[in-house]
């Protein structure tokens, strides 16, 4: 599904990423856990096409296409979904009217036929039941006054109404009680845990993989993958930091 | 401004920021529209300027509010080489003005408001919400005094601009300006210009809005509710109809 080869990107004229490779199938979930300044976010906004996150090298190939190619909306209709760490607010626009647009813009992209408002609206109170959302803040502006944990749940229900091939979540624990990170674990396998798709977690802490198991945990350390191995690899981090695991 | 009147120059405060070429081209203009808003008596007018590209637009309009009165004006000034509508109002004992603009300008366009609110006798309450859009090499401006009489105790005045420039080539200009003679007043002013959010457009193109499309959509959220308390359904529908025409044809 995702095929990373060597790559290479820097932000404002600094390297962080220094050729990095990777490879997902349909159906895996892969977690990238590191330090700070590893390059975890810079790998995210890379993939998404984010400007001033320029890539100077390597390839990646997503679902037969050059993703770098790609902008960024075309991205997204080809099934790629970004989960920001920091989601942004934007007054004046509802998520309803947001989502709705969003979805319909994919589709045409794809030449689908956009989904009526009713048929729409079924569907957002589906996927906002599943992470334990009120329609109510559906109808507010986009993360507008939203808590952190909140918006991270609008996140997942965003996700879930896009539908997509491959979620690359940006520390999409991050702000989570233990409640929430329960919800947004479950909300994330009945989503994206499907032979078809994909999902890239991209975490500092082990805690969401206890309910989101990947099947490979990698470690990034200044812009390369240092370490790959099975869930093991997240557990003995946990237990010895980092600096140990790196240096094993 | 009678029609004798000389051509304004750049001297001229409230012409400082103006197209003069294009309004000498429409030179000498028409007197001013004036109307009266009877003691008590509640008013709402709704103006939209939408000329063609090439034309100049010049109206001035001169409105007095008797005691206790109520005038509720919306604009929607997109249209012409230069688009410029002037108020002069003046608001007697209690009266109040309320004034709800959006102006949006492209290309080489200059749109700009100028206001001149006099709250002449006590009491009066006046409120202005402007909000600009410029893109290309346009210009929009908002020239806003308030003049508070002698005696005008109890005064509130409110005025609030927001300039959003979409290119480094637009311009946005503000000018409050308040005269106060009287101690016992309240005017509050605020003016910001701003370029959209980045990160904001980011966001919405990672979930697959196309650039055209999630800008469109960020400046109708820029100036949404202007018009929502307009009482004629259909104009206000049709208010948000061309605004929103407007936006997409910015490119």
């Amino acid at each position: 599904m995702l095929v990373i080869s060597d790559l290479r990107s820097e932000v404002d004229g600094k390297a962080i990423l220094k050729g990095l490779s990777l490879t997902l199938n349909a159906g895996e979930v892969h977690a990238i856990m590191g330090p700070n300044g590893a390059g975890k976010s810079t790998l995210a906004y890379t993939l998404g096409g984010r400007p001033n996150y320029e890539p100077t090298g390597g390839s990646v190939d997503f679902l037969g296409q050059d993703l770098l190619e790609m902008a960024p909306h075309e991205r997204a209709a080809a099934g790629l979904f970004l989960g920001f760490q920091y989601p942004v607010e934007i007054p004046g626009i509802s998520n309803v009217q947001f989502l709705r647009e969003a979805l319909n813009s994919q589709r045409k992209a794809r030449g689908e036929e956009p989904l009526s408002a009713a048929d729409f609206l079924r569907l957002a109170r589906e996927k906002a039941g599943l992470l334990g959302m009120d329609m109510d803040m559906l109808k507010r502006p986009v993360n507008v006054g939203f808590s952190g944990g909140e918006k991270k749940r609008a996140e997942m229900v965003q996700m879930g109404i896009l539908d997509p091939k491959l979620a690359i979540l940006d520390e999409t624990d991050s702000g989570l009680d233990i409640d929430a990170l329960k919800t947004v674990g479950a909300g994330i396998n009945s989503i994206m845990r499907a032979p078809d798709k994909a999902v890239l977690l991209i975490t500092h802490y082990q805690r969401l993989l206890d309910y989101v198991q990947p099947d490979f945990v990698h470690i990034l350390a200044d812009g390369r993958i240092v370490k790959s191995g099975g869930p093991e690899l997240a557990l003995a981090l946990e237990r010895e930091g980092y600096a140990e695991v790196i240096a094993a | 401004m009678s029609a004798l009147a000389p051509l304004p120059t750049r001297r001229d405060e409230a012409w400082r920021y103006s197209d003069l070429d294009a309004a000498a081209r429409t030179w000498p203009i028409d007197e001013p529209d004036r109307f009266v808003v009877a003691p008590g008596e509640q008013r709402a007018i709704s103006l939209l300027q939408d000329a063609g590209p090439a034309e100049t637009v010049i109206r001035d309009h001169r409105i007095e509010i008797g005691a206790g009165g109520t005038l509720s004006v919306h604009l929607l000034d997109v249209g012409g080489a230069l688009g410029r509508v002037t108020f002069d109002v003046t608001l007697a004992e209690g009266a109040h003005f309320e004034l709800k603009a959006a102006l949006i300008g492209g290309g080489e366009q200059t749109i700009e408001l100028v206001t001149t609110v006099t709250h002449a006798e006590p009491n009066a309450t006046s409120a202005q919400t402007v909000r600009a859009i410029a893109a290309g090499k346009a210009t929009t401006s908002y020239l806003g005094q308030i003049r508070v009489a002698r005696g005008a105790q109890k005064t509130d005045a409110a005025q609030s601009f927001k300039a959003m420039l979409l290119d480094r080539t637009a311009t946005a200009n503000a000018k409050p300006e308040l005269e106060i003679f009287a101690d016992d007043v309240k005017c509050a002013h605020g003016a910001s210009v701003g370029e959209l959010d980045k990160a904001a457009l980011f966001y919405m193109a990672s979930r697959g809005l196309d650039p055209a499309r999630a800008r469109a959509l960020m400046l109708q959220a820029f100036i949404a509710g202007l018009f929502d308390d307009m009482a004629d359904e259909g104009e206000r529908d049709r208010f948000d109809a061309i605004a929103l025409a407007k936006l997409e044809a910015l490119g």
